[in-house]
Formats: structure tokens, C-alpha cells, sequence
């Protein structure tokens, strides 16, 4: 760890230095060379996660070749500010670069992860010591060594290893200037205590409980817009539900509450859980065992507390070689949202429903819970589309639409899901610190002494 | 009659007994969020700040288990039972080098125990 962090420091004022054009071709470079190399990245991570192929082949990669492109292009478009604050003086807002940046990323997109944390901080003139999660550290690897000579030396550093061996010695050390970080929740305030060691900015990605509200307008009209509501209810098991922003709680307006669910629940029978190597497959395998393990004793305590089971809920067995796969059963629960599963981030293809009766209360259990990332909001009703948004404690609420990560939309969380935004350009702004140069043109002197 | 709010089987006791071994005195912290939350981390006492927001749920294996108050007004209606299991977690719990993840097993309180514990 030493080693990294100490050619990350040799390496910073040169790259610092270093004009936005060659740092924009340089990140070009690595976007180029996953693009051409895009199949076998997807079959890595596949590997790795045991995420399904089409998933990889379509979303992980191309979003992670996407965001490297994004900061190439924003460092070449933004400019700085001047500002006369009178006849004589001028004050010149400079962004530098903070120098060494830590990053430990997680293991449910693994590529894409490492992609929307090391562009903006490359882009903003940082060197970075990055530690992949050791479920999967595969795509990391395949990238450093497909990109070994892109960067001067010192300036990308990955190091594999366990948290307590690695992440703790990285988020620590006392030469890196700011530490990034996507996790759970005790690790983040540890990470944050090591911070504060060392006086360093931290950002915090901590994960949800993620409300999805259906008003009755959705069933308005049998059409393709509630066809895609309906798909955006199903999206919980987007991922085997591996994502910090995983739907895990839907919300329905009781009025259209049985003949809603009726389709959801259809929709979420006819998912194909299977080989995560074929393309027809869209529900995997869950990463490890012990994440297995969680759900399925999260599904056991569900069932404790009195949720009704509406499909699912169990681990699912499929036959020859994956007999002993890590496999869950789409599930929805019913139940309140005082449950356990309704306030515990179970990261499986888990889902509880409950159902509400109008707009302030479809507020108030949205905003009851600990955590504050994602929200969707379904509606065919022009008021409701500004205000329930406008009215849930969340960093990003998807309106209309779910699970969307465009490289250009700020994303992060509110209450105990962290703080500090990851995509967009205001990101580069988290991994730079603003030199103020207050110049004056006057040639008289203050006349005090 | 006293009442429990967390047990450990023994398994996992013994591997708790490896780490303090190594490691010195450690406590158990419940993590919520995501990827590997939702799970106890174990870690080396004094790493980890704790004040009056940190509920002392019981002590396993001399081990202190603690969970923040926020969500313990979520939890305390059930009682943990700390297992292991083998996994590859990312968090900085000191089993994971180990192949090992420490895994919660939860059940509803009864309502003897619940009058005990929470009235």
C-alpha cells in the first residue's frame, strides 16, 4: 500500500499539471479500448458476479465505456470563473486538483463502479489508488493490464485485498487527500473516523430502501405506458437486486392496489432465472454465498413478521451444473412497512409492497426509513409528477421511469445513504479544491501605513 | 427472569475465539446499507467511535454486540442469533481474510421475552 500511494504522490504534479486535452485523449484511450474489447468484459464480469451476459453485454459495459467518454468531453467544455468585484480587482476561481485520491469500490457492478469513480477523478488532475472488492476483482485487472500503458506511471494503482487488510491501510494512510467510498454503513463511519484522522474530505455511497409509488392513474388506460409501469414495479429484481438503489419497496394506491399487483406479480413469474452465460436469462445467480445466506434468512424473518408471500420466497434449485448455484426466486412480499424487510436493505431479488391511501401518506411511508438514495415515482398526473418528487427525501427519484444512470444526472444520497454526488461534471468539483486568485490592478496603495 | 437479545452458535464462537486471539479485544457492530451490510461486522475495540446511539444488544463470547438506535427501533422486536458462513465480503470485518462472513439469523421475540426486553 505504501508503494501505491507513495507513486500516486510522484506522479501527481506532473499529471496535475498535464492540459485537460491530454488527460480528455488519455481517458478517450481507456473508453476506446473497452469498447473494442466489449464481449470479453462482459463475459469477466459475468464470470465474476454471476450476473446474466445480457445484462453485461448491454447495460455494465457500454455505461462504464460511456462514462469515461463523459469526463474526456466535460474537462474540454468547462471553463473557470473571473469576477470583477470592482473597477480594480479581479477574483480568478481556479479548481486544482486535491493530489491522491483512495477509492474502494463495490462488487455489484464491478466495471462500471470502477468507471464512475476513476474518470472524474482522473479528469480533475488526481492520481488514485483504487481497491476493487475481493468477490470481483477480475474486470479491475483485465482493465489495468489492457490500459498498462495509457497513464505515466503512478497515476492509475489498483490494489487487490481484504478490507481489513487492504481498504483499512488505503482509507488511512495518511498521504492520500480525500477517500472515496461505496459500501455499508459501519465500514463508511469507520472510513470516515480514518478521515478525519487525517483532516481528508470523504464521500459516502451507503445504499437505500428504495420506495417505487404507483398513483391510480397508471391503470388509467391499458397502454404501453402502463406496461412500462408495470416493468418498472418487476425492476426489483433487476440485478438479483444487487443494486444500492434496488426498488425494494413498492408503494400502491389502494384503489388499484389487487388488479395492479395481479399484473406485477405475472410479470415477475415469467422472469427466466437460468444460466447467467445465456442471453435469454435476465435473473443470475446472487454474487456469493453468504449475500445467498442473507436472503434467504431475510425471506425467513419476512415470512415471521406475517408478510404474505405473492410469488417467490424461496431459494430457487436448478438442475446439472448449477445445481449449486447461488440462486433466489423473484420475490414480493406483502406486508407494513414497520417490517424488517421493509426497512433493511436485503440486496437479493427481494421486494415488499404495502399500499397506501392518497398522496400524504404515500409521502410518509416513502420518507420512513433510515436512508434516503433512489425513489421512483408513477403517475400520469402533471401535479403529481413535480410535487411527490419534490416531497421525498431521496438524491435521485426516477419519475416515470426506474433505474436509468445516465453519465450526465448527479446521483447520491440523502439521510444515512451518504452525501457527496458521483456522476455528472459537478462530481470533478468533489475530488478538487477552488484556489481563489484576488488580484488587483490598482496602483495606490491602501494608505494605512 | 432474564431475557437475550442476541446468541451465537458455536460454530461461529470459536471463530470468534480465533480472531480475539489475533486481534485483541474486538466488539460486534450490526451494519446496515448496502452490498455487504445488513450483516455484524466484528472489529478491534476502540477502532470503531461509539457513544449513547450505540445500543449494547448483549455480549457474545465476551464480545460486546452494539447497533445503532436508529435502527434498533427497526430491530428490537427480534432476536439475532451470529453465525458463519463461508463468503468473500468487502468490508473491513476482521473474518473475511479468514473466507468466513459472520451471518444473522433472526427470529420474532416471543411474548414473554418482549415483555422483558422492550416494555
Amino acid at each position: 500500500m505504501d508503494n501505491a500511494v507513495a507513486a500516486a504522490n510522484n506522479a501527481k504534479d506532473a499529471w496535475g499539471n498535464s492540459s485537460a486535452a491530454e488527460r480528455s485523449g488519455l481517458l478517450n484511450k481507456v473508453a476506446d479500448i473497452i469498447e473494442a474489447n466489449l464481449e470479453e468484459f462482459a463475459l469477466v464480469e459475468t464470470c465474476d458476479n454471476g450476473k446474466p451476459i445480457r445484462e453485461t453485454l448491454n447495460a455494465d459495459i457500454p455505461l462504464a465505456v460511456d462514462h469515461w467518454r463523459y469526463f474526456a468531453a466535460a474537462i474540454r467544455a468547462e471553463e473557470g470563473s473571473a469576477t470583477e468585484l470592482d473597477a480594480n480587482t479581479l477574483s480568478m476561481i481556479i479548481r486544482e486538483p486535491l493530489g491522491v485520491i483512495a477509492q474502494i469500490i463495490p462488487w455489484n457492478f464491478p466495471l462500471l463502479m470502477l468507471s464512475w469513480k476513476l474518470p472524474p477523478a482522473l479528469a480533475a488532475g488526481n492520481c488514485v489508488v483504487l481497491k476493487p472488492a475481493e468477490q470481483t476483482p477480475s474486470t479491475a485487472t483485465l482493465l489495468m493490464e489492457k490500459i498498462a500503458e495509457v497513464f505515466p506511471p503512478g497515476v492509475v494503482n489498483v490494489i487487490h485485498g481484504f478490507g481489513p487488510e487492504a481498504g483499512k491501510p488505503l482509507a488511512s494512510h495518511s498521504k492520500v487527500d480525500k477517500v472515496a467510498f461505496t459500501g455499508e454503513t459501519t465500514t463508511g463511519q469507520l472510513i470516515m473516523q480514518y478521515a478525519s484522522k487525517n483532516l481528508n474530505p470523504v464521500t459516502m455511497e451507503l445504499g437505500g430502501k428504495s420506495p417505487n409509488i404507483f398513483f391510480n392513474s397508471v391503470m388509467d388506460e391499458d397502454d404501453a405506458y402502463l406496461d412500462k409501469a408495470i416493468e418498472g414495479a418487476v425492476l426489483f429484481a433487476f440485478n438479483q437486486g444487487e443494486v444500492c438503489t434496488c426498488p425494494s419497496r413498492i408503494l400502491v394506491q389502494e384503489d388499484i392496489y389487487d388488479a395492479f399487483m395481479e399484473r406485477v406479480v405475472a410479470r415477475t413469474k415469467a422472469i427466466v432465472q437460468d444460466n447467467p452465460y445465456d442471453v435469454n436469462t435476465m435473473v443470475g445467480a446472487q454474487a456469493s454465498n453468504d449475500q445467498y445466506e442473507k436472503i434467504l434468512s431475510y425471506l425467513k424473518i419476512g415470512k415471521e413478521e406475517g408478510a404474505k408471500v405473492l410469488t417467490g420466497g424461496n431459494a430457487c434449485k436448478l438442475d446439472g451444473a448449477l445445481a449449486n448455484g447461488f440462486y433466489i426466486e423473484p420475490t414480493i412480499l406483502e406486508g407494513h412497512n414497520k417490517m424488517r424487510v421493509f426497512q433493511e436493505e436485503i440486496f437479493g431479488p427481494v421486494v415488499s409492497v404495502t399500499k397506501f391511501k392518497d398522496e400524504v401518506e404515500a409521502i410518509e411511508i416513502a420518507n420512513d426509513t433510515l436512508y434516503g438514495l433512489g425513489a421512483g415515482v408513477w403517475t400520469r398526473d402533471a401535479h403529481q409528477l413535480y410535487q411527490i418528487p419534490r416531497a421525498i427525501k431521496a438524491g435521485r427519484v426516477w419519475v416515470n421511469c426506474y433505474h436509468a444512470y445516465p453519465a450526465h444526472a448527479p446521483f447520491g444520497g440523502y439521510k444515512k445513504s451518504g452525501f457527496g454526488r458521483e456522476n455528472h461534471l459537478m462530481m470533478m468539483n468533489h475530488y478538487r479544491q477552488a484556489k481563489n486568485m484576488l488580484i488587483s490592478y490598482d496602483k495606490n496603495k491602501l494608505g494605512f501605513f | 427472569m432474564k431475557f437475550e437479545r442476541v446468541a451465537i452458535t458455536e460454530k461461529a464462537a470459536e471463530i470468534v475465539k480465533q480472531l480475539k486471539a489475533k486481534h485483541g479485544d474486538l466488539i460486534f457492530h450490526q451494519s446496515g446499507g448496502c452490498c455487504d451490510g445488513s450483516a455484524p461486522m466484528v472489529i478491534e475495540e476502540g477502532d470503531m467511535y461509539l457513544d449513547d446511539s450505540d445500543i449494547l444488544l448483549g455480549q457474545l463470547e465476551g464480545v460486546n454486540y452494539y447497533m445503532n438506535q436508529d435502527q434498533f427501533e427497526y430491530w428490537k422486536h427480534t432476536h439475532l442469533t451470529v453465525d458463519i458462513t463461508e463468503g468473500r465480503g468487502s468490508s473491513f470485518s476482521l473474518e473475511i481474510p479468514l473466507g468466513l462472513r459472520f451471518i444473522i439469523h433472526s427470529r420474532l421475540l416471543n411474548d414473554e421475552e418482549n415483555a422483558g426486553l422492550n416494555m
